[in-house]
């Protein structure tokens, strides 16, 4: 029971990282309409960047995370002036592809850095090897990573939920996503509020990341985690911000027990097979929206 | 430029237009049937996975480009196609019987990735191909007793109707006149019913349906089909390679083939190749490249990612309509000189509409 | 005689919202029949109904005595009911002879391998749907813009592009919703031309909603006027438009 509850609790750490690579997604779908396959690998930016900021430039660790975040945000904006802005009102196919390349370029960039690019790299975190007892002295072992990792998720989940729900700028960013000429029309500022929407998404990619990171090591490959990311959305409904951290949690639960329980391979595999039987069951996801064409 | 007069239907539905289209294609089948006699062993090696990914990007095509429906896990079918033929022929199965076995159980596999699309469209459909992707790769590496799993499958030497495919030139001959069986048969489709509810279904599943259009068997049909068509370019890609392990047909792979579509321009036939062509050309190029750059640059692992990301968004964002649409523009210009207007070819930019109310 | 198309007590509810509620009404052949009302009064939402689209909450839908209400709009089509679109659904990177071509896809005989043979039998049925193709460009005058993309045409051309379509397919009974919108008094008066053509010479039966009172008044052999998802009066354009619900309904109650 014990190592259950144990799997289960690294289940709900891995998962918010899915949820977090996720919410990303989800944002700028909700924003933009555009899918973005490029928030695996702005999170290994985002890692390696935390990497330059602890150790390079010898920051303690806090304000090196917070450094880093707003260093993306900074990315997430100068990519979508310079890359997605050109490609308003392209097809949404096109927007994915460019994404992709993005996250080729990205991955090709970081390796390519002198002696650092291709090696796997230790990120100094405060926490590290700490671990936490809950329900006494036999109880759960929860790592300290694990730990600060669900925390961080949460705050960041309830301060975006609040954005969207009650600032002028989060009703502002559903209104773009809706119909771009009546936002236009209504003043407001579609490409400033694009902008803002991709940096938020590259900042939170860059919280994952470094999140990630005393877990997994950084290194130019960590982006592939990722990919587990779609699934997580797709469960919990694309556009929907709850969702992508629902989604996110069941993934990495699922996960955790497949590899335990189930013969090996399966828990690489889980991710893609619990989301075919979502879109199988409910196609919309678990909070998705049910939207068809009046004609 | 010239004005076409058609005077009777069959002129309409005729795949060559007019006298000079045939002529220069003829004087292309010519130069390709020339080309392993001219060129060195290396380059006819180089033209013959040029043959294999072009029949492969058609394949995607006739999905993505003219169907409308994504598919992120298409390496899936390949895979399927290979490790069939590589597995049949080993048992002593006539080359013939397994090629067809192999688009058979590939063409299977398509029919089963396209099940969701029959429920979902867009995003959604292209996660679930990329689910469908991941589950295929990961069961080839399963069932090792049939697939060798990691340790790989060694493929024999191709024998067809008795005649040993020994040489480069032979598998360059096998290659060419298989992409020209699919092409035509591709065209062939698209200038019949079938095809044209392919596009239909691209542009409006609503007025499709209205139109009699059986949405779920003709999205069935195209998965079926496509996946079929890369499923046999994969059994020549197991002739070819002669070796077959999973990390050849992993999601990284399957992103490449959009790529191609996407640079050779999607929506034709003629971008799948130019887009294949040029796939291998440039990684030829990298090659190439690498010893002339300083080692700093040079020797990097990523430089090739660097370069695929590079031409990806130089592509999108300066030439949409991909290499064919390139070739278009160049030929209408020559065509209408000196009336070719700079605007001719130009995208109505329009406003971003919800897609999810499409 | 028996009526082509009849509605039996049709009912249809989005959530709470009940768009139409018991609406009956018979359509005979070789009439044209038309539905008005103001926006929201359920006219589209009926024609949807009647090609598939929607499903009925209560009620049914017969064509030729046997009930369709249940068909998907697929099958529906085969019978022999075409309908265009309010919002214009056309193939748009496709030409305006290709999007033609894809009305005649309910007569097809031949299956997916034959087409990829490209056999004689299809061959065949290609020129066939070509010549029929061609006798419906003729009548809408499309010559001019046979060849090009349909992305690229004026409103008004591809208007008459999806009623060319729709009759593409020979049907029986055609769904015209909101056929004059958008056109100017030229364009009008020629689709009112076409739409009688298409009842005497072709012998099509056609339902129609509209708001140009003009054009219903000149075309119509009997009219349904609709609000809020109820019948309000039938009869013909005259007796309907001068009936006191309808004038209210559009132009709203007298204050006394």
């Amino acid at each position: 029971m014990l190592q259950f509850l144990q799997l289960v609790a690294s289940g709900i750490a891995q998962g918010c990282i899915y949820g977090l690579i996720a919410l990303g997604f989800v944002l700028i779908y909700k924003a933009t309409e555009a899918v973005s396959f490029a928030q695996g690998d702005l999170m290994m930016l985002g890692g390696f960047i935390g990497l330059a900021t602890t150790v390079v430039m010898g920051m303690p660790f806090w304000i090196a995370f917070i450094a880093t975040l707003i260093v993306m945000l900074l990315v997430g904006m100068l990519l979508e002036r310079a890359v997605l802005r050109p490609l308003l009102g392209h097809p949404s196919f096109t927007v994915v592809m460019v994404t992709i390349g993005i996250g080729f370029l990205s991955r090709g960039l970081v390796t390519m850095i002198p002696f650092w690019g291709t090696e796997t790299h230790v990120l100094p975190v405060p926490y590290r090897d700490e671990i936490v007892r809950v329900g006494g002295k036999d109880g759960l072992i929860m790592s300290m990573e694990h730990i600060v990792v669900i925390a961080v998720t949460a705050l960041l989940m309830a301060a975006l939920y609040l954005l969207f729900k009650h600032t002028k700028i989060g009703i502002a960013m559903k209104a773009t996503s809706q119909n771009q000429l009546a936002a236009f029309y209504m003043g407001i500022p579609v490409r400033r509020i694009n902008m803002l929407v991709w940096g938020i998404a590259a900042a939170v990619a860059a919280c994952a990341g470094l999140l990630l990171a005393p877990i997994t090591f950084v290194h130019a490959n960590m982006g592939f985690v990722g990919l587990k990311a779609f699934p997580a959305a797709v469960i919990g409904g694309f556009g929907s911000i709850p969702g992508a951290l629902v989604g996110g949690l069941i993934i990495g639960v699922v996960e955790m027990l497949s590899g335990f329980y189930l013969p090996e391979g399966f828990k690489d595999i889980a991710a893609y097979v619990v989301v075919l039987i979502m879109l199988a069951v409910k196609p919309t996801g678990l909070f998705g929206e049910n939207l068809s064409k009046r004609v | 430029m010239r004005f076409l007069f058609k005077t009777d239907y069959q002129r309409d539905i005729r795949l060559f237009k007019h006298g000079g289209q045939m002529f220069w294609y003829s004087a292309l089948a010519l130069a390709l049937i020339a080309a392993p006699w001219l060129l060195s062993s290396y380059w006819v090696s180089q033209f013959i996975f040029i043959w294999i990914y072009a029949i492969v990007s058609v394949g995607l095509m006739l999905l993505v480009g003219f169907t409308g429906q994504v598919s992120i896990g298409h390496a899936a079918f390949l895979a399927m196609g290979a490790y069939t033929e590589g597995y049949l022929y080993s048992l002593g199965w006539p080359f013939a019987l397994s090629l067809t076995f192999a688009a058979l159980i590939a063409g299977i596999t398509g029919i089963i990735v396209g099940l969701p699309a029959l429920r979902v469209k867009g995003m959604y459909l292209a996660i679930a191909t990329l689910a469908f992707g991941f589950i295929v790769e990961e069961g080839v590496t399963r069932a090792d007793g049939i697939t060798g799993g990691n340790s790989g499958m060694m493929v024999g030497s191709l024998q067809v109707f008795g005649l040993p495919i020994d040489s480069e030139q032979r598998m360059y001959y096998l290659c060419l006149f298989i992409l020209a069986l699919v092409v035509l048969g591709v065209m062939n489709l698209l200038r019949s019913p079938t095809g044209r509810a392919f596009v239909a279904i691209r542009d409006s599943e609503i007025s499709a349906q209205s139109m009699g259009i059986n949405l779920a068997y003709y999205k069935t049909t195209a998965f079926a089909l496509s996946a079929a068509i890369t499923g046999i370019a994969g059994a020549l890609y197991a002739h070819k390679l002669r070796f077959l392990s999973p990390e050849q047909f992993t999601f990284l792979q399957s992103i490449e083939l959009l790529i191609i579509l996407v640079v050779g321009g999607i929506g034709s036939i003629y971008g799948a190749i130019f887009g294949a062509a040029f796939w291998i050309v440039v990684q030829q190029l990298i090659v190439i490249a690498k010893d002339w750059l300083p080692p700093a640059i040079g020797q990097q692992t990523g430089l090739q990612p660097t370069i695929f990301g590079l031409i990806l968004i130089a592509f999108i964002l300066f030439e949409p309509m991909g290499l064919y649409g390139r070739w278009l523009k160049i030929r209408t210009y020559f065509q209408l000189f000196p009336f070719y207007r700079k605007g001719m070819f130009r995208r109505q930019k329009s406003y971003m509409k919800s897609e999810r109310l499409k | 005689m028996k009526p082509l198309l009849t509605a039996n007590h049709l009912s249809i509810q989005f959530g709470g919202l009940k768009a139409v509620s018991d609406v009956s009404f018979e359509v005979w052949p070789n009439e044209v029949f038309s539905l008005i009302g103001p926006n929201g009064a359920g006219k589209t939402t009926i024609f949807n109904m009647i090609s598939g689209h929607y499903r009925p909450s209560d009620g049914f839908v017969t064509f030729e005595g046997e009930k369709i209400s249940h068909l998907p709009p697929y099958e529906i089509a085969r019978l022999g009911i075409a309908r265009t679109f309010q919002n214009i659904e056309l193939f748009e990177h496709a030409t305006v002879l290709q999007n033609l071509l894809v009305g005649r896809h309910c007569h097809r005989h031949t299956n997916w391998l034959q087409d990829l043979l490209f056999t004689p039998a299809t061959r065949r049925a290609e020129l066939q749907f070509r010549r029929t193709v061609e006798e419906v460009i003729e009548f809408l005058e499309l010559q001019h813009y046979r060849d090009s993309m349909v992305a690229g045409l004026p409103y008004g051309v591809r208007k008459v592009v999806e009623l060319g379509r729709a009759l593409a397919m020979r049907p029986k009974l055609l769904l015209l919703d909101e056929p004059s919108s958008g056109l100017n008094v030229e364009e009008t008066e020629d689709m009112g031309f076409w739409i009688e053509d298409i009842k005497n010479d072709l012998g099509v039966t056609v339902i129609m909603v509209e708001h140009d009172m003009g054009l219903v008044s000149r075309v119509s052999d009997r009219v349904l006027a609709l609000n809020q998802g109820e019948e309000l009066a039938l009869g013909s354009a005259a007796e309907v438009q001068s009936h006191p619900a309808v004038v209210e309904a559009y132009l709203g109650g007298a204050d006394v």
